[in-house]
């Protein structure tokens, strides 16, 4: 494979977020060597954009938190579609997780005693969420990249993978190519950890930036993992949605958990008028109680500003399609009132929220502390994706991990605010521990060089073909088939209709044509992008099709209803032999008998 | 609707011209979102870096009639509209190709520091217990996004050249953000004042004004490294005191 350049490493971690780099981290800890593709520089990675916190149950702030409280949390948040082992996982690994980051030089904000600060924030109990002012993304992101660059790790900065290469069932490496020259390496590895994130960039309203665009999803599944909960996005409800240019881009729920409500044109604060069954009991009757959690009161329930995402997205919806939306057809977001509440309200919005109000100012001219924000929802996170073993995360595909978003299993049906970064650091620690281990007992996979030449053609097809559709126009349809036809409110008609849409930009897709030549050419790019994106579209809809209900962050108008049947299995996709995408209905296995009695107690 | 010009460098590495490319505009819009329309319409092939175009990942920085900014953060209603707006890439690094350069020295530098090194912890389950008010003097510089601006504007860099000698303002941002973190025990004076090259700063301050994330880089950061290797190194009763005490420079 001469004209390829070859690479060779025990461990390659595809992804440079927070848990392509924690993976990275506990992989090299366990004396593996290893890679790290980054489709952008490093840390730039998607996870720098979080904002709100780290979910972890430290009971810093409220001692009655601990990790029985989260685990429920996050189970009743997902709709008991999570994978309760991961979620059992995930809530006793988290405090540990976090604590290490602070050992490698991350600074959190503090209690009066000194320790990590916790806030509140949507779904959750107790005040749980570790952060940094609303910077937290980026603390973690540079804490593990400054901590990471001393450990040996071979960086590959604004590299693409586009195909993953197997041996027999077993990963043998990904082919791919780097952005700056356009040359194509291959990268042998014993096992392959992916940690790629989410698909947002399927979607025309959406948080995400550019790097969304569902590679490990879908190379995965080109690859022969399984796939699973695919129907359920998350959409934020809280997006900027004017100036039109600036439509999307997320307004924090930490907004909300400083004290923030919303109100519709008449002032209303519509939240109080639809709280679901299942959180009644933990949701305040009047505004004063709402105000007095989000100051601290321990004998006060949360507002339901701070119910979990789907509802509110979904009450925003209601309110704008009723006529009682903003200007811009949103809500107002209101976290300027306060100044009714507590002195220097001014000072302390700025403290707490300063990256809110630097964007509102600069991009939308909105000074936060003395009006409010409209908003509206936004595509902001995948729940689904790589169905992976509890512990050790590897998926079907023997030497295959994934970690974070581009895994499925912690979420369910709705992820609560504040367990993605954890989820990226607890089970980014488990990838890159078990990824190591796998690569310790197993040897390199033969590459098949007809595999690279298939690989090699197929991404200088755009090249070869003169005058057919543009890249970035066919991207533009996509997200617009994906935002209208099966978006937050979905139904059987438009989701066929979207198919039928998707078969057509499919075969657009595969004849766009690009200028230039491959030195950092953005078409190119864009024009390679499309294969997963249009794979991880035509899956989304799919598995929404199949779900004949509404749950979590999936929404059936024909299927208004949660349906019990549906909640007893996950819905996972498969390429089958014949290339065909195919779906079945796994059961979920049943709870362990202690947590099953957790979930009874917290209800 | 109206339009507006966008006079773009095109090229690669040594060799480049400037384009005109005139494209509509909307109310709201950044000069990335120009960037991007014209990409999409005009120039398929056109190089440009970005990432989050929320103006937290730092990678659309470029110049921007000739004032070093982020891409994504800068509204056209800040420019006048009625001549070229001209878009160039940051002069300080190697050019790649039309907006982008090479940034890779700037990592490069940054792993030559040595790393965080924590003092033992404070509580026995390994905790360490910090007041609020000194975390908040490091969580300045733990704002920066490495968009390099700083680095792009400083004339150390920019116009000398100085790259070997000379770790540029973002990574003395970097090096205070470590030597003043409240757990940090490591010692990093001696290497600013040799291999770091902080006194070939003289605080002109023109990193500070370019900061995105306004960062007072040289009167919170700068500056008082540069007391601490003042003190260190030419405080004649320091320096009595190190003979004494047998403590090497």
């Amino acid at each position: 494979m001469a004209e390829y350049i070859p690479h060779e490493h025990d461990v390659l971690v595809i992804g440079a977020g927070g848990a392509g780099l924690r993976a990275a981290v506990e992989a090299s800890a366990a004396g593996a060597r290893v890679a790290v593709i980054s489709k952008s520089l490093l840390g730039k990675a998607h996870t720098v954009m979080a904002e709100g916190g780290i979910a972890a149950a430290m009971g810093n702030v409220d001692d009655r938190d601990n990790w029985r409280v989260h685990f429920a949390d996050t189970m009743r948040g997902g709709q008991y579609l999570s994978n309760w082992r991961m979620a059992e996982l995930h809530a006793k690994e988290a405090p540990a997780r976090v604590r290490e980051l602070e050992a490698w030089g991350a600074l959190f904000d503090r209690t009066r005693d000194g320790q990590i600060l916790q806030r509140n924030f949507g779904g959750h109990r107790y005040p749980r969420l570790a952060h940094v002012g609303d910077r937290t993304g980026l603390e973690m992101i540079r804490t593990l990249q400054d901590h990471g660059i001393h450990l040996g790790l071979d960086v590959f900065m604004e590299h693409t993978i586009v195909r993953l290469l197997k041996h027999g069932e077993q990963i043998a490496g990904a082919f791919g190519y780097d952005r700056e020259r356009g040359r194509f390496h291959v990268f042998r590895a014993k096992a392959v950890v992916l940690a790629t994130g989410g698909i947002g960039r399927a979607y025309k309203i959406t948080s995400n930036s550019w790097e969304y665009t569902g590679d490990g999803h879908s190379l995965a599944y080109h690859a022969g993992a399984a796939l699973m909960d695919m129907e359920f996005v998350q959409f934020h409800p809280t997006g900027m949605i004017w100036p039109p240019s600036v439509r999307g881009i997320l307004v924090t729920e930490g907004v909300r958990g400083e004290g923030g409500v919303l109100r519709n044109r008449n002032g209303e604060r519509f939240m109080f008028k639809d709280i679901p069954p299942l959180y009644v009991s933990q949701t305040a009757n009047s505004e004063e109680e709402g105000w007095r959690y989000t100051q601290g009161d321990k004998e006060a329930r949360r507002p339901p500003e701070l119910l979990t995402r789907d509802h509110v997205a979904r009450c925003i919806r209601r309110e704008v399609r009723e006529g009682r939306g903003s200007p811009h057809g949103g809500v107002f977001l209101d976290i300027a009132w306060i100044k009714e509440r507590i002195p220097n309200a001014t000072e302390y919005i700025k403290k707490k929220l300063p990256s809110m109000y630097h964007q509102f100012k600069q991009l939308a001219d909105i000074d936060i502390t003395q009006e409010p924000m409209e908003v509206g929802p936004t595509t902001h996170y995948m729940m689904g994706g790589v169905r992976v073993g509890a512990d050790s995360q590897m998926s079907d595909v023997p030497g295959l991990f994934a970690a974070g978003e581009c895994a499925a299993g912690l979420h369910g049906a709705n992820r609560l605010g504040g367990n993605s970064l954890s989820d990226l650091l607890v089970f980014g620690q488990r990838a890159g521990e078990f990824a190591a281990a796998f690569a310790k007992k197993n040897s390199f996979g033969n590459v098949e060089s007809a595999d690279l030449k298939s690989a090699e053609d197929w991404a200088l097809q755009p090249f070869d073909q003169k005058g057919s559709d543009n890249p970035y126009a066919v991207q533009h349809k996509l997200q617009e088939v994906m935002q209208d036809l099966v978006g937050i409110v979905r139904q059987e008609g438009e989701m066929i209709q979207a198919l039928e849409r998707l078969r057509e930009l499919k075969a657009a897709s595969e004849r766009v044509s690009v200028d230039g030549n491959r030195e950092y050419n953005g078409g190119w790019h864009t024009a390679l992008d499309l294969h997963h994106l249009i794979t991880v579209s035509e899956i989304v809809t799919r598995a929404a099709l199949e779900r004949k209900e509404s749950r979590g962050a999936h929404f059936r108008d024909d299927f208004p209803e949660k349906d019990k049947q549906f909640g007893s299995f996950n819905i996972v996709a498969r390429k089958g032999v014949d290339g065909s995408m195919q779906f079945s209905r796994e059961p979920i296995p049943p709870m362990r008998a202690d947590l099953q009695q957790i979930i009874e107690e917290m209800k | 609707m109206a339009t507006a010009t966008f006079r773009i460098w095109r090229g690669e590495r040594s060799s480049g011209q400037f384009r005109d490319y005139t494209t509509e505009v909307a109310a709201g819009m950044v000069v990335l979102d120009a960037v991007h329309q014209i990409q999409a319409e005009q120039a398929v092939d056109l190089a440009v870096r970005w990432n989050c175009k929320a103006g937290k990942c730092g990678s659309c920085s470029a110049e921007i009639n000739g004032m070093p900014k982020l891409m994504c953060m800068t509204r056209l209603n800040t420019l006048a509209l009625d001549k070229p707006v001209t878009i160039e890439p940051m002069k300080a690094f190697p050019h790649v190709r039309d907006l982008v350069t090479d940034v890779s020295w700037n990592y490069e530098v940054k792993q030559r520091i040595p790393m965080f090194k924590p003092r033992p912890p404070d509580a026995p389950d390994g905790t360490w217990r910090i007041a609020q008010e000194d975390v908040e003097r490091v969580q300045e510089f733990r704002k920066c996004i490495e968009c390099y601006l700083c680095q792009d504007v400083c004339h150390v860099l920019r116009e000398h050249q100085m790259h070997e000698q000379f770790i540029g303002p973002r990574f003395l941002v970097y090096a205070a953000a470590l030597e003043m973190h409240p757990l940090d025990v490591g010692d990093r004076v001696q290497d600013l004042r040799t291999q770091f090259g902080i006194g070939l700063c003289n605080i002109t301050k023109c990193c500070t004004k370019v900061c995105p994330e306004g960062i007072t880089i040289t009167d919170n950061a700068i500056i008082p490294l540069k007391e601490r290797v003042v003190d260190r190194f030419f405080d004649p009763l320091s320096k009595l005191f190190r003979i004494f005490a047998g403590r090497k420079t």
